[in-house]
């Protein structure tokens, strides 16, 4: 659904400086249907590469194709007929505070001159889908964050684009909001197909409704792949931070330290749990099985969009004979399982 | 003593001067706008370009803005009297005074047009361009709606200042107010009517105020 190549945006310094590379040589294939989540600290380019997807931001160097469209070979005209096909929401909303509920979700259909009628259907269609069927009349002044992104999201629709640009959605909403603004969004994805490309220096964003994921930094893509695959093995060293920062794995060692008696011996594991068997108490039973006591020192058990996971770190004591075949077993049961200690 | 004064007054003379001011201010309010208006959207949009040429453009029109802005109102009616008995055919009376009126007005209505303008959220506009809206469908549906109250607002002191400068136009044989107030109270030393004529010039400015500020609260969404 679009195809970026080559992609490099700069932006111009002052006077004979070379400015600044805010782009650099992006290649991102993003397929239709999906929801793609782009990652990256603030300052690393993520809602300068998001404008180039709508041109917002003209690209310095290569090619972005949205719909098979190449965007940067487009006329003034012809852009902006193509713009209307392509939904964007934003942080800040940006509403017209002049305009009501419904005059703002109208506003798309009346730049395309749609008869009066048919706005009246789709607008009205669109208030109940986001559930503001109360707030009609209002003004944005008088709408709470999450009610604002509502409309801002039903006016990205009324031209019932194929795209969805979301540029830090959610980062002006408190956490329960931005829950009940994921859902929505992966509702509209589900119900309509739209694709989905949304920008979030915060990984449980990412987590919660993304297919895949890049990862941006200094301009650059660091790292990219299924969401599944970059969380459960980040390899870059940004990506490790990100996840990090969503897990609060902490240090360890005070645990590592920890004594044991005589002839007892301990070992300190990571075990990884991927899909249905994390719900599963395969750890109780091979363990209790082969004699061994455990204590869990961290975890997490959760699940990204879909797919449940899990993540535990724990402290198996027992012979050492045994604790060699517990670990071997754990992986027959399918289960990952990595020592730390 | 009071009611000496009172029918001292000519009654007839101070209600035709109220109606002359008035019909030149509704007129130069008129042109202003029609003329401001697209001057300050104007200036407003070429002060965003990045091509060197539409900046050029900009710098030449404010600074036209501004001498005709600094230009005493009074010397700039004077110096004008040719380009207006060309525009009108008279330089005296209400249709003498009009160009001047809004050659004088109508810069500094642009100005704060332009200054109005500025002040709507970039975000906004820049969602409305992501929509595909045109320039003009931004500065129909966007800007102008958005910025109405800060437009009415300056409207507001527009009209305002044009009241002191229909008075002042007065002093040429402008007609109205002012040339009342002249004719008695600095000709014919006869304080009363020109006092009875400042009253009404406040009360005209109050209520100019009041009804802009009406339509400010009105409009205002924030
Ligand atoms: N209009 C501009 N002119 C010059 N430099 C810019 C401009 N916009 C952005 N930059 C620079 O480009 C880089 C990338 O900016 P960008 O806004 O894309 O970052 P971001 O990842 O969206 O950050 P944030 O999370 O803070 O929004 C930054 O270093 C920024 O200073
Ligand atoms: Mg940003």
């Amino acid at each position: 659904m679009i195809e970026i190549r080559q992609l490099s945006k700069r932006y111009p310094g002052k006077g004979k400086t070379e400015g600044l590379l805010a782009l650099d040589r992006i290649d991102l294939h993003i397929e239709a249907g999906e929801i793609y989540g782009i990652i990256g600290h603030s300052g690393a380019g993520k809602s300068t590469l998001l404008r180039t997807m709508n041109l917002l931001e003209r690209p310095t160097e290569g090619s972005i194709q949205v719909a098979g469209i190449e965007l940067t070979q487009l006329n003034k005209k012809e852009l902006q007929q193509q713009r209307s096909k392509i939904g964007m929401i934003f942080q800040h909303f940006n509403l017209l505070s002049s305009a009501t509920v419904y005059d703002n979700i109208a506003f798309p259909l009346q730049l395309v001159n749609t008869p009066k009628h048919k706005v009246d259907a789709k607008v009205n269609e669109l208030i109940r889908l986001v559930g503001l069927e109360a707030h009609r009349d209002k003004y944005p002044a008088q709408l709470s964050g999450g009610q604002k992104q509502r409309v801002g999201i039903a006016r990205a629709l009324a031209n019932d684009p194929k795209v969805l640009l979301c540029d830090e959605a959610t980062s002006a909403l408190d956490p329960q909001t931005t829950q009940s603004i994921l859902s929505l969004l992966l509702q509209i994805n589900k119900q309509f197909g739209i694709t989905i490309v949304l920008i979030t220096h915060e990984m449980h964003v990412i987590q919660t409704i993304c297919d895949r994921v890049a990862v941006i930094h200094g301009g650059r893509i660091v790292e990219q792949g299924k969401v599944v695959d970059v969380f459960l093995k980040p390899s870059h060293a940004v990506t490790q931070e990100f996840i990090m920062e969503e897990n609060h794995l902490g240090d360890l060692s005070s645990w590592v330290s920890f004594k044991n008696g005589q002839g007892v011996h301990s070992r300190i594991m990571k075990i990884h749990y991927l899909g249905e068997v994390t719900y599963e108490p395969i750890l109780h039973r091979v363990l209790s099985a082969a004699g061994i006591e455990f204590a869990i020192l961290q975890g997490t058990i959760s699940r990204m969009k879909d797919v449940p996971y899990g993540q535990l770190i724990i402290r198996m004591d027992g012979k050492e004979e045994a604790l060699r075949h517990a670990a071997v077993a754990l992986a027959e049961q399918g289960l990952e399982v990595e020592v730390l200690a | 003593m009071f009611a000496e004064l009172w029918n001292e007054i000519s009654w007839s003379e101070v209600s035709k001067a109220s109606t002359e001011t008035l019909s030149m201010l509704g007129f130069s309010v008129l042109f202003t706008l029609l003329l401001g208006l697209p001057l300050g959207i104007f200036l407003y949009l070429t002060s965003r370009s990045k091509a060197v040429w539409v900046q050029i453009i900009h710098n030449v029109l404010s600074v036209v803005v501004n001498i005709l802005r600094s230009v005493p109102f009074i010397i700039l009616m004077i110096a004008i009297i040719p380009l207006t008995k060309t525009l009108v055919g008279t330089s005296i009376g209400i249709k003498g005074t009009i160009p001047a009126l809004v050659l004088a007005a109508a810069p500094f209505f642009a100005r704060l047009v332009e200054t109005s303008l500025r002040e709507v959220d970039r975000g906004v506009i820049e969602a409305a361009q992501a929509m595909g809206a045109s320039t003009w469908q931004i500065v129909r549906k966007v800007l102008l709606p958005e910025a109405m109250p800060g437009l009415i607002a300056g409207l507001t002191i527009t009209a305002v200042t044009l009241v002191s400068y229909t008075a002042m136009s007065g002093f040429v044989g402008g007609g109205g107010l002012g040339d009342l107030a002249i004719r008695y109270g600095y000709l014919r030393y006869e304080a009363t009517v020109m006092v009875v004529a400042i009253i009404v010039l406040v009360l005209m400015v109050q209520a100019l105020q009041w009804i802009g500020d009406a339509f400010v609260k009105r409009y205002t969404r924030k």
